[in-house]
């Protein structure tokens, strides 16, 4: 948990690993209420060319939320959440969140962080997010 | 280039706006936790009596169409917002690919609110090649409302791209691997130009190629004498030094097994050639043209045994 005053320009999050299973795949897309057969079926997954179930976006968000307010803290809040995808998300694999501080602002108590989250096969997700203080 | 005319039916589509799609549920305390469990996000600062709110990344979540496709609440618009998407798969641009979400808050939703959205066609990009294939890139934007007595508010916004494409190939679906099999490095093609140079460097030796008419170097190695179009040539060992000639730093894509970011740089042997490769042993940031280096082997996936250049210090 950061305090804002604190927080330096550049400043290193603490990287997370999260590891990936089938159930956080599934489970990820039913807490999301996303019922795409490729996010929950490995028949209907391998049907679309995929070796398994592969993670739907919303659990990556929600996994990006963890990862922002894991390092920030509980009582901060998310004004944006920008993502570009990559490589896609197996069950078996790791998905590794670094990141560092690129912009603050004082006037509006945000920073804005800037964070990659790789698997063994490339950069899963790149992304921004700007997390306002209280 | 002159467009596919039935692409004038896909941009006539731009900047058309979609009717509302409600949430099936009010904001609420249950699926909120359901989802904190999962992502592993502390539940306790959402779940506060009497000010509950939802996790702003969950904002998308209340207005899926859950386990039925395509059963949205009743009030509902019946138009589909991908129809754009529909009109290109019926042109064989079969495949599509999630490439940008970008969502912005406006402010935290609190239980007991019904929200929906509406969306925009918001723009179609000129024909694209990329890796995964030709296609467009088609951009959404939904724009999300709680609905209010005294006047629906907005509280969040979506930017949603995809790439719409016709792949290149087909991707064949591989035996299913347990685990996802790892990246190699690609290995480089050897004709009877180039054997010499790789067998060099298996025997931690830069050669380079030489004409045995007129004695100019030359490198990449090819056939003939680009001087005096001689086809005899030998090889000469390298020292091994050189500068950095030009640079570039790859950030993005990242592609594997390299490291990112990738400085690549284009040195200039001592000898006069100048050969592509990568730097190691430096901080990105620090690669300078004029830098002085020197050749260093390293193998990799077993037996691919590659040349690489580390920055020493200037003589002088």
């Amino acid at each position: 948990m950061q305090a804002f005053d604190a927080i330096e320009l550049g400043q290193a999050m603490e990287a997370l690993d999260v590891p990936i299973t089938a159930a956080l795949i599934t489970g990820g897309a039913i807490a999301t209420r996303d019922y795409f057969p490729g996010h929950i079926d490995l028949e209907a997954a391998r049907a679309l060319g995929s070796q398994a179930v592969f993670m739907n976006i919303l659990t990556t968000n929600g996994l990006v939320q963890r990862f922002v307010q894991g390092w920030s803290g509980p009582q901060s809040r998310l004004c944006d959440l920008k993502i570009k995808l990559g490589a896609p998300h197996y069950p078996g694999d790791t998905l590794r969140f670094s990141g560092s501080v690129t912009d603050k602002r004082p006037q509006d108590r945000t920073v804005e962080l800037s964070f990659k989250g790789a698997n063994s096969m490339g950069s899963h997700v790149t992304g921004t997010v700007r997390v306002r203080f209280p | 280039m002159a467009e596919p005319s039935w692409m004038d039916s896909a941009r006539a589509l731009v900047g058309k706006e979609y009717g509302r799609v409600y949430a099936w549920d009010k904001v609420n305390a249950p699926m909120i936790r359901q989802w904190c469990e999962i992502m592993g996000v502390d539940a306790s600062p959402y779940l506060v009596e009497g000010v509950v709110h939802a996790p702003e990344a969950m904002l998308q979540v209340w207005c899926m169409e859950g386990f039925t496709l395509n059963n949205y609440p009743p009030g509902s618009t019946t138009e589909n917002p991908y129809e754009v998407l529909k009109l290109m798969e019926a042109q064989g641009l079969a495949s599509v690919v999630a490439v940008n979400s970008e969502l912005q808050f406006s402010r935290a939703v609190r239980e007991g609110e019904r929200l929906y959205y509406t969306t925009r066609l918001d723009t179609i990009s000129p024909e694209k090649t990329t890796a995964l294939g030709t296609g467009y890139f088609v951009t959404l934007v939904m724009r999300y409302f709680s609905e209010i007595a005294s006047g629906d508010q907005e509280v969040g916004q979506l930017l949603f791209r995809v790439f719409k494409f016709k792949p290149t190939q087909a991707a064949a679906p591989s035996a299913p691997a347990s685990a996802p099999a790892k990246p190699k490095r690609p290995a480089p093609g050897i004709s009877d130009d180039t054997r010499f140079f790789w067998e060099g460097a298996r025997a931690g030796q830069l050669r380079i190629q030489r004409c045995t008419a007129c004695g100019t170097l030359r490198h990449p190695p090819g056939p003939v004498c680009p001087q005096c179009h001689s086809f005899e040539w030998d090889a000469v060992t390298a020292s091994g030094r050189g500068t950095v000639y030009s640079f570039v730093v790859m950030h993005y894509p990242e592609v594997p097994p390299f490291e990112h970011p990738n400085p690549i740089a284009l040195i200039e042997l001592e000898e006069g050639t100048r050969l592509i490769t990568q730097l190691v042993g430096v901080a990105p940031g620090d690669a300078r043209i004029g830098q002085k280096v020197q050749v260093e082997f390293h193998t990799y996936d077993g037996d691919l045994v590659l040349p690489q250049f580390r920055p020493v210090p200037d003589a002088n």
